[in-house]
């Protein structure tokens, strides 16, 4: 198998003496999706940002390209292409639709395309249309949209998603399921997806990783892992559940 | 109502009453033989008593019918009303501006060589040095969001630069002016680095205490600053050369005309005129610019902007820099203009003056920080006018020494009526029919 375009090797990260991530061991190829699933505090997040360098590894190595980035400062690992959406969204909220865009491409650095803007809002129609719009002022899935779609500015060649269906109504984190599929099918883009919601993203995968308690425990294919009966008890019917309550 | 009102102010009157009659009625005085005597002040206790029953009526009458109106109005988009704020936003400028630069000549035309002394010194230049400071001010805590309570440190670090300078070198002021700016903008470089980590409330702290290390080596530096007493017998600015005296080299004499202190007043109205409009201007230009834009992304959220790519560390750096130099220029040009500086023009309350300037103009608005300046400052010099107050509270009553008090009580009043600020509402930096530019300019930048 060709060198993985992200390699996490026996990461280890701490928040002061406790220890979040106890040893992960995870791959990404060029051209997936993978996700990661996992109930509430497992470390998800953690893996997300120490592969954004914060907070830093204390053991292990995170290997991009074949470069080593794991004592990288976070604005150079964007710099790499590595674009994240984090958990929460983090959207300037006091700037436009516009101007949150633009602050995307700050990561290509002189690569940066103004075509970019075009491109990107052909997946994100409503965005387009609301492109004067102050950020803060998007609904909940607007918002999610906003996110992904200023990590996609910088044209990545990771993406990085944490969460994006969190508080979202099921039909509009379909919508944005479905956006996810249709940039990795028509560009390539190499998707990287943590998410709660595990039916989804296991649908979606190629490949999937599940983390309990800051150690990967599970690894297969989406499909794969959908099937398991471990994976089923733990975090499908709850998921389905819950996915059904909220439909109402 | 009416009953309700009324009960409440009773209760408060009653409270005031037994609050202030062993507060205030009652005054404990040593007459001539040293002896205490018990003094009465009913008079003044009634007034007191009187006010605050006064203010609840007024509160229970007026105030709350009002804001539980306003709470339960439905916010709604009123068009017209739209339309005149952006007309307002569009025309305010280029007339303010307008106004500011003949403001000298209508002073001096509607109140004659004597009056406008006063006019142009006391209110025009005192306003502009704390338009400019709340310019610079602006770019720190507006922009890039960290709150700076230090900010007299540069003000003062460019006072000094001009004062020592000017006197050991004979520089003139113009040759002094970037220098003063650059080694304020050091200085400011020196202050960010060990606060970077730091936010909000933190951050205040540490900046204060900033402003407090180096007012505090001015007074201690006695052999370079000479202490409490002071720098005196700064050069003031020339006019190419031309200095503003009664001498036959003097402007007057040079240009024929009769010797008034006014012809001083109005280059130095203009010296700071021209400062402060190139900061509104640099601020303006460098919002459009990335690194004015990872300003404003970085008061947004500092963990995104990292995640985009954007150097916090310079950023952060840069603000402070050149926040710091705006500082400095103003002040080498107070120096110049008073011709005497020491350390008790850069106490903190200098420091809180240009944050309330900036807070209570609306954080990052120039015309709100201008317009804040303008409520603030002229108000304190109008209050030096008021011998209104005068009649009515005696005749030892001086009205600047309650200025803190209506300051305090003004700002109060804005934040209820205003609590984001006078100009709340944040311009677009970008627009879409200019975008191509934009992104070209984000091209050349690579950093951010
Ligand atoms: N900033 C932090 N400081 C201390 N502990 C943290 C911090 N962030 C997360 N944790 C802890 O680390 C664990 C993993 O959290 P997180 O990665 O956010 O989980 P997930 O994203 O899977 O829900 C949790 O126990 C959480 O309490
Ligand atoms: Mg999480």
């Amino acid at each position: 198998m060709a060198e993985p375009l992200l390699a996490v090797r026996g990461v280890k990260t701490y928040y002061g003496s406790i220890m979040a991530l106890k040893g992960v061991d995870l791959a990404v190829h060029e051209g997936e999706i993978v996700t990661l699933i996992g109930a509430n505090g497992a470390g998800k997040s953690t893996l997300m940002m120490t592969i954004c360098g914060n907070p830093r590894a204390r053991e292990g190595r995170i290997v991009f390209d074949g470069r080593d980035i794991t004592a990288l400062p976070t604005h150079e690992i964007a710099r790499l292409r590595i674009a994240q959406s984090p958990e929460g969204r983090r959207i300037f909220g006091r700037m436009t639709v516009l101007e949150n865009l633009q602050m995307g491409m700050v990561a290509a650095g002189r690569d940066a395309d103004p075509a970019e803007l075009d491109r990107v809002l052909a997946f994100f129609p409503r965005l387009a249309e609301r492109i004067g719009q102050r950020g803060g002022t998007l609904s909940g899935g607007e918002q999610q949209m906003l996110a992904i779609a200023r990590a996609l500015m910088s044209r990545p060649r990771l993406l990085l998603l944490d969460e994006p269906s969190l508080g979202l109504a099921p039909l509009i984190a379909q919508a944005i399921f479905d956006i996810v599929r249709e940039l990795n099918r028509s560009r390539g883009l190499t998707v990287f997806l943590v998410e709660q919601n595990a039916f989804h993203a296991l649908k979606l995968a190629h490949r999937a990783y599940v983390m309990v308690n800051g150690t990967i425990t599970m690894t297969g294919s989406g499909r794969e892992l959908l099937e398991r009966p471990e994976v089923k008890a733990a975090y499908l019917e709850g998921g389905r559940r819950e996915a059904a309550t909220t439909g109402h | 109502m009416a009953l309700r009102a009324a009960r409440d102010a009773a209760i408060w009157g009653g409270v005031a009453l037994a609050v202030f009659v062993p507060l205030i009625g009652l005054q404990a005085v040593q007459d001539i033989r040293g002896e205490l005597r018990l003094d009465t002040r009913w008079p003044l206790l009634v007034v007191l008593v009187a006010m605050v029953v006064g203010g609840s009526l007024v509160n229970s009458l007026l105030i709350a019918p009002w804001r539980e109106r306003r709470g339960r109005r439905v916010p709604h988009e009123n068009a017209a009303l739209a339309r005149a704020a952006a007309a307002f936003g569009r025309w305010f400028p280029p007339f303010a501006v307008g106004f500011v630069i003949v403001f000298p000549f209508l002073a001096l035309w509607l109140t004659g060589m004597q009056g406008s002394v006063k006019w142009i010194d006391n209110f025009g230049i005192q306003i502009l040095i704390y338009v400019m400071l709340g310019f610079g001010l602006n770019i720190v805590v507006g922009l890039a969001g960290l709150l700076d309570l230090g900010y007299v440190a540069f003000y003062a670090v460019g006072a000094y630069a001009y004062a020592l300078l000017a006197k050991e070198f004979g520089f003139s002021f113009f040759t002094l002016l970037p220098l003063a700016g650059i080694l304020a903008a050091f200085w400011g470089i020196i202050l960010g680095f060990p606060v970077l980590r730091l936010r909000g409330d933190y951050l205040a702290i540490v900046t204060l205490a900033f402003g407090e290390i180096i007012r505090l080596v001015l007074i201690n530096w006695v052999p370079v600053t000479n202490g409490y007493a002071g720098i005196s017998g700064i050069p003031r600015p020339t006019f190419f050369g031309i200095p503003f005296n009664a001498s036959d080299e003097g402007f007057a004499a040079v240009f024929g005309l009769e010797f008034s202190p006014i012809y001083r007043g109005i280059f130095l109205y203009y010296i700071i005129l021209a400062l402060a409009l190139l900061t509104a201007f640099v601020t303006v230009r460098l919002r459009r610019l990335p690194i004015g834009r990872a300003w404003e992304a970085l008061r947004e959220d500092e963990i995104a902007c990292r995640s985009l790519g954007i150097d916090t560390t310079t950023t952060k750096l840069t603000a402070f820099a050149i926040g710091a130099m705006f500082g400095g220029f103003a002040g080498s040009f107070f120096a110049a203009r008073q011709g005497f500086i020491s350390p008790e023009s850069f106490t903190f309350m200098e420091s809180a003056t240009i944050v309330a300037i900036v807070v209570l103009g609306g954080m990052g608005s120039q015309i709100g920080v201008a317009v804040a300046a303008v409520a603030m400052i002229g108000g304190t010099e109008l209050l030096r006018e008021l011998d209104v107050l005068k009649e009515v509270f005696g005749r030892e009553f001086d009205p600047t020494q309650y200025r803190m008090l209506l300051f305090g009580f003004a700002m109060v009043l804005i934040m209820i009526w205003k609590p984001r600020g006078l100009i709340s509402s944040r311009a677009p930096s970008v627009f879409l029919k200019e975008r191509k530019a934009v992104a070209g300019s984000l091209v050349k930048e690579g950093h951010g």
